[in-house]
């Protein structure tokens, strides 16, 4: 270090150096927690005031009418109430798959670890890369896709699976790639909670006749709850922030659909796509922001007290 | 138009799993902000820049130009623009080739000031671009080549009496089908949409289905041929809306039926700007572009014929010709340097606009003098391809017919083709946002 004044320098660099080390490890996130995440956040609220087409420095000030825009827009509230119905769905599916998951690997005695790479190892591969691979082959709409494949087998007809509406088939593509790349994450979190419970409990439990139903219900389960209620709180903002699988699975030449939009892709063709419409598009995000804040807080409501009767 | 790849995404996710909703949606924003915010301060630096490169072009030294491609799906064209590029004397051109959401990407880069200095978009700028002042007037570049310029194609880059574009070529879509097929089936090439369901039908086998119009069954890439070919528009001269008419709901109602019958081949392998549908023998007639025929000759050599998109009753045949337009951004430190090089490579520069028409895929060049120079469609399929788009060609979209009026036109397509709901009431919903975007962008 040079040679500054001794008193104060060192003060502020505190004892051995903490400060520094501090700031030397923490600075460096919180500066890019800043530029990348509150930046934006600020700015994008400041737009959704603005008349903004093609451009972020926008000068018309337009209040709450964006707002107003957005909520009339019949497109974007169907995108918000249909993600409402996705995440009620797939929310306790998630939940239950990976908690099942995680019971069944955490009884299992041979080869625990193996399953368990097993499971979590969808979570490292890429959403994009396993959208391509459920449109493309696993439910291709071309009699040569491996499910149709399948299909042809049992003397089925080739199923355009993308293509249909009626039956919407392209929820069971959509839903099996989120929960093939979802649920191992869970099940890792719920089997680390797992292996914390005293197995004293289980053992009390067993002298007292309490069965392996009983155990779970009155043990497990009991003994999950933080986990449980973080795991749900995730899953749920997670349900309303859908894009990447989505767009990917999708989207056609130079547009998307107007059923499973989630609010996110809808708002990225309004101001990220060919329409530059930043004021609308940050209103949206707004409202998108509220409706997932508001959702966590009734939810965390509901827990908490559900915690405490 | 030609072909482009979905995997441009990871940028983008990374970018919204960034920060999520707000944040994610804002990130962008505020790239384009680091330097949006600066523009002021950029336009000072812009003159000095400019200033010390015209001081410095005293000296000799040649300003640099960042010009912007699409990713073009036939092999060597990247090569024939880097080579043009080289072969300019009066600027240092660098080529840009990027692939995935190109026009994404490029609509982004121009709020910022490190953008390109010249770029191609579908059809010129959009309406937004002009209006928000991002893109130069090329107003006088044409010069005496105005005339030789396909009007259709200008005509769609003009607004308000100014031009904002280049053409550089001319794509087209058409629909093309076996000969061999047809005359096993014994049909001829069909004139109005009712022959062509019914030749459709008789050429449905248990292999071979009759039609094939993209893998989403004709809904993103149908309506406007269908409009067209029923002679209607998405708006009028004026602006106003174009079909809120009963053969609008005739026309619409035929894509329905065509995507409710056993003849419509509802997936393949690759998309309808891939013709390996017709070539693999997966259906008798596509719906393709004529960048495709190259590759068709390949597989089938002459066993294929391309006609125009059948007309409804009341209608004619239609051909949708689009263009990418050059354009140069207007927050170029060389503005001037960088229309120089447009007028350089797009209208004087014929030898080269002909090798980049011809030489990769099949397309049209976008003077009219050059095309009965292009050896490649001179004969064949190609030429009535070419033929068809002179006589019924349409440009693709109106300058005014903006992204949100898109959106909601693909979404009514989908419900009116998947969903069979009533085309009249669709319609309807589609003209009041329709309307209310042409007042906002007139206004």
């Amino acid at each position: 270090m040079t040679a500054t004044p001794v008193s104060l320098g060192r003060r502020l660099r505190g004892r051995q150096n903490q400060n520094l080390w501090f700031w030397v490890f923490v600075g460096p996130f919180v500066i890019g927690l800043v530029v990348f995440i509150y930046v934006p956040i600020a700015w994008s609220i400041y737009l959704s005031f603005f008349d903004a087409y093609n451009t972020v420095t926008p000068t018309r000030f337009v209040g709450l009418g964006n707002y107003a825009d957005m909520m009339r827009d019949e497109a974007f509230r169907s995108s918000l109430s249909t993600f409402v119905v996705f995440a009620a769905g797939i929310v306790p599916t998630t939940f239950a798959l990976s908690l099942l998951t995680a019971l069944l690997v955490a009884r299992t005695r041979v080869m625990q670890t193996f399953f368990r790479s097993v499971f979590f190892l969808p979570t490292a591969c890429s959403y994009v890369v396993a959208a391509l691979i459920w449109k493309m082959s696993i439910f291709a709409g071309v009699p040569s896709g491996m499910v149709n494949a399948g299909l042809a087998l049992a003397g089925h007809d080739a199923i355009p699976f993308l293509s249909l509406t009626r039956p919407p088939w392209y929820w069971l593509v959509i839903v099996s790639a989120r929960l093939w790349l979802q649920v191992g994450f869970y099940m890792i979190l719920f089997l680390a909670a797992l292996q914390r419970i005293s197995p004293t409990l289980y053992e009390a439990a067993a002298i007292d006749g309490a069965g392996s139903w009983q155990q779970f219900r009155f043990i497990t389960l009991p003994q999950l709850r933080p986990t449980s209620a973080a795991v749900l709180l995730l899953l749920l903002i997670n349900a309303f922030q859908a894009f990447d699988e989505f767009y990917n699975i999708l989207s056609t030449f130079g547009q998307y659909p107007p059923y499973a939009r989630p609010p996110l892709v809808y708002l990225y063709y309004v101001a990220l796509g060919q329409g530059q419409d930043f004021g609308h598009g940050s209103a949206g995000a707004v409202i998108l922001t509220l409706v997932i804040a508001l959702s966590a807080l009734v939810f965390n409501r509901f827990v908490s007290l559900r915690g405490e009767s | 138009m030609s072909e482009r790849t979905v995997i441009g995404q990871l940028g983008r996710r990374q970018l919204l799993a960034l920060g999520g909703t707000a944040a994610g949606m804002g990130a962008l924003a505020a790239c384009g902000g680091n330097t949006g915010r600066s523009t002021s301060t950029t336009s000072g630096g812009t003159s000095a820049t400019s200033g010390s490169s015209g001081s410095s072009s005293a000296g000799g030294a040649k300003p640099t130009l960042q010009q912007w491609y699409h990713q073009y799906g036939e092999a060597g064209t990247q090569q024939a623009v880097e080579g043009y590029a080289k072969a300019y004397p009066d600027a240092d051109v660098k080529v840009t080739w990027k692939p995935g959401d190109y026009d994404q990407t490029t609509a982004a880069s121009l709020l910022t000031s490190s953008g390109p200095d010249v770029f191609e978009y579908g059809n010129g700028p959009t309406i937004d671009m002009i209006k928000g002042g991002q893109v130069a007037d090329l107003t006088g570049l044409l010069g005496d080549a105005d005339s030789d310029f396909n009007p259709a194609v200008l005509k769609r880059m003009t607004y308000d009496g100014k031009l904002w574009a280049v053409p550089q070529v001319i794509d087209m879509q058409i629909l093309v089908y076996r000969k061999s097929m047809f005359d096993k089936a014994g049909v001829k090439p069909p004139e109005t949409i009712d022959e062509l369901i019914t030749a459709a039908t008789a050429l449905t086998t248990d292999k071979v289905k009759g039609l094939f119009l993209g893998n989403d069954g004709g809904v993103g890439l149908m309506g406007a041929p269908m409009l067209f070919s029923a002679g209607l528009d998405y708006l009028d001269e004026t602006g106003g809306f174009g079909f809120d008419t009963d053969s609008a709901v005739a026309a619409f109602g035929k894509l329905r039926e065509m995507f409710t019958s056993k003849y419509l081949l509802q997936a393949a392998p690759k998309d309808w700007y891939d013709a390996s549908a017709l070539t693999s023998g997966l259906t008798a007639m596509q719906f393709t572009g004529l960048w495709t025929f190259p590759s068709i000759e390949k597989e089938i050599q002459d066993d294929y014929g391309a006609i125009p998109w059948p007309a409804m009753p009341g209608g004619k045949k239609s051909v949708v010709v689009g263009a990418y337009g050059s354009c140069v951004n207007a927050k170029s430190a060389n503005v001037e340097a960088a229309k120089a090089f447009v007028k350089w490579l797009w209208v004087d520069q014929t030898d080269k606009q002909l090798d980049f028409a011809t030489a990769y895929g099949f397309h049209i060049p976008a003077r009219a003098s050059l095309v009965p120079q292009a050896k490649t469609l001179q004969s064949g399929p190609a030429k009535d391809a070419a033929a068809a788009a002179q006589e019924f060609g349409h440009a693709q979209n109106s300058i005014l017919w903006t992204p949100k009026c898109a959106t909601a036109f693909g979404d009514m397509m989908t419900n009116i083709v998947k969903n069979g709901a009533d085309a009249k009431a669709e319609i309807a919903k589609v003209k009041a946002i329709a309307e209310a975007e042409v007042k906002r962008v007139l206004g």
